[in-house]
């Protein structure tokens, strides 16, 4: 039992609980979003379940693979494997067994979402991490389709098909990826420098980034608002979305026209917690 | 001063307090007043999201005292419109003429004590309505007593208001430490009268 739990307490930091957490809640929404009132327990454990084993197989190889670049940067340096706690060959049976288990569990419960939960794990792992991430900044457009793929995929298993208001749900989590990602990659641009990684910031610039930024968050708000309209959401919990999203909107704009660290990293908060607020409220 | 785990809960309350009143919304009341509340609260609750996030450095930005003008504003235009039907067009032309004039005093270099002045005038009126309308009101039966604590929660925002404003006028009342280590708590109690306030009326 010791041995199990050390090795527990070893391999969770390789699953990056709080964004595999953050893109699990996305497909339990999506799913929430397409059965509620009306839904089986059985399926919505499978789902969380399956969801969560391939969103944190595809992190361990994501880690397993960047493991050169973590070591080099002081933020990452001390994970598990760029620290050496846990060995490359480890990491890669761990991180395959999980994906393999999560994707074979999806293509067991319903076909189409095991389509695109794979889906999700290929564009992640094989066009994000392993081609684009160390030749392009752009790479993040396929990390974001990646990340919108729990969301489609719980759509679709609630629905059994792909509807529009799925594709509106993948786009608003696309457009949220760069807030999230982009608002990072300028905290760390050093890191980034420093392990050759091509980042928005390198490529085009600070102000040209948080442009960006300002124009992605109200794209992702405009999605995610007309989307639970579609959904039928209540007045009430649109009234709040779009509480949240103005908040999203200043602080995406205050970081354009009155840049500080503070704001910068201070939006990159709100996103996430944006976005966990309009999971749960498409839930309800 | 950093921002303790106790202020972040009193903050986080603040918070879902907000978010349920815009949630649940004012019973019976028309789209504009629903709007004005919605928008008062709405600033209630990214306010009090953005502090636990930022910290208390937030409050330094110089947007803070026109974005705090917004609460008083448009609750107590929520208010009118509701309770004060003779009043509706001129205090709507007040609040439009008043939140612009501190957004110009604010943005613009202006001399003298032009800007303070504005900023008094516009917040001692809303902050008078949103105390004494209520109260009188309930006083009447016009409303239920319990909405009485609405006025209660103009009083604490007014209160919370007068702290704020003089210490960002460089002139504070109390100590910069005293005035953030109450700040939470008086958020969460004005929050609170509000919310238990309208959902007694």
């Amino acid at each position: 039992m010791k041995t199990f739990l050390a090795k527990f307490k070893l391999y969770w930091p390789l699953t990056k609980s709080l964004q595999t957490g953050l893109l699990l809640s996305t497909g339990l929404a999506g799913y929430m979003s397409a059965r509620c009132p009306v839904m089986h327990w059985y399926d919505f454990l499978g789902m969380g379940i399956s969801l969560f084993l391939a969103i944190a197989g595809s992190t361990i190889l994501n880690m397993w693979y960047d493991r050169d670049i973590d070591s080099v940067m002081k933020r990452t340096h001390h994970r598990p494997l760029a620290s050496g706690r846990i060995s490359p060959t480890e990491a890669l049976r761990l991180g395959l067994v999980l994906s393999t288990l999560g994707v074979g569990l999806a293509v067991s419960m319903d076909a189409l979402y095991g389509l695109i939960v794979f889906a999700g794990l290929f564009f992640d792992v094989v066009v994000y991490t392993f081609w684009l991430k160390r030749r392009t900044c752009w790479s993040i457009v396929w990390g974001g389709i990646s990340g919108g793929m729990p969301i489609l995929a719980g759509r679709a298993f609630g629905l059994g098909y792909i509807d529009p208001i799925g594709i509106l749900l993948t786009l608003a989590v696309l457009f949220w990826i760069p807030t999230h990602i982009l608002t990072f990659s300028m905290r760390y641009h050093e890191d980034y420098q420093a392990a050759k990684i091509p980042t928005f910031p390198s490529t085009y610039g600070f102000a040209a980034t948080r442009a960006t930024i300002a124009v992605s968050s109200v794209l992702a708000a405009l999605s995610i608002g007309v989307a639970g309209t579609l959904i039928g959401m209540e007045w009430g919990f649109v009234r709040l979305l779009v509480v949240l999203s103005a908040g999203l909107f200043l602080l995406a704009v205050a970081s354009v026209f009155r840049p500080t660290e503070r704001i910068n990293f201070g939006l990159f908060k709100y996103a996430s917690l944006y976005m966990l607020c309009a999971m749960i409220l498409l839930s309800l | 001063m950093k921002i303790s785990i106790l202020d972040r809960i009193l903050l986080l309350l603040t918070g879902l307090l907000a978010a349920w009143q815009v949630a649940v919304g004012i019973n019976g009341a028309d789209t504009l007043p629903m709007i004005a509340y919605t928008v008062g609260f709405g600033v209630i609750l990214v306010a009090g999201l953005l502090l636990i996030i930022l910290g208390f450095d937030a409050l330094d930005s110089p947007l803070v005292v026109i974005v705090s003008t917004i609460i008083p504003l448009s609750l107590s235009l929520g208010l009118v419109w509701e309770h004060l039907a003779a009043w509706r067009t001129g205090y709507l032309v007040f609040a439009i003429v008043g939140f612009l004039a501190i957004l110009l005093t604010r943005l613009l270099p202006v001399k003298g004590k032009t800007p303070t002045i504005v900023l008094a005038c516009v917040h001692g009126v809303a902050g008078m309505v949103i105390f004494l309308l209520p109260c009188i009101l309930a006083i009447n039966g016009a409303t239920q007593p319990g909405f009485a604590l609405v006025g209660v929660g103009g009083a604490l925002i007014g209160i919370g208001g007068l702290l704020l404003s003089f210490l960002k006028a460089g002139r504070p009342i109390l100590p910069r430490e005293t005035i953030l280590r109450i700040l939470p708590g008086l958020l969460l109690l004005m929050t609170a009268a509000f919310v238990a306030g309208f959902a007694l009326a």
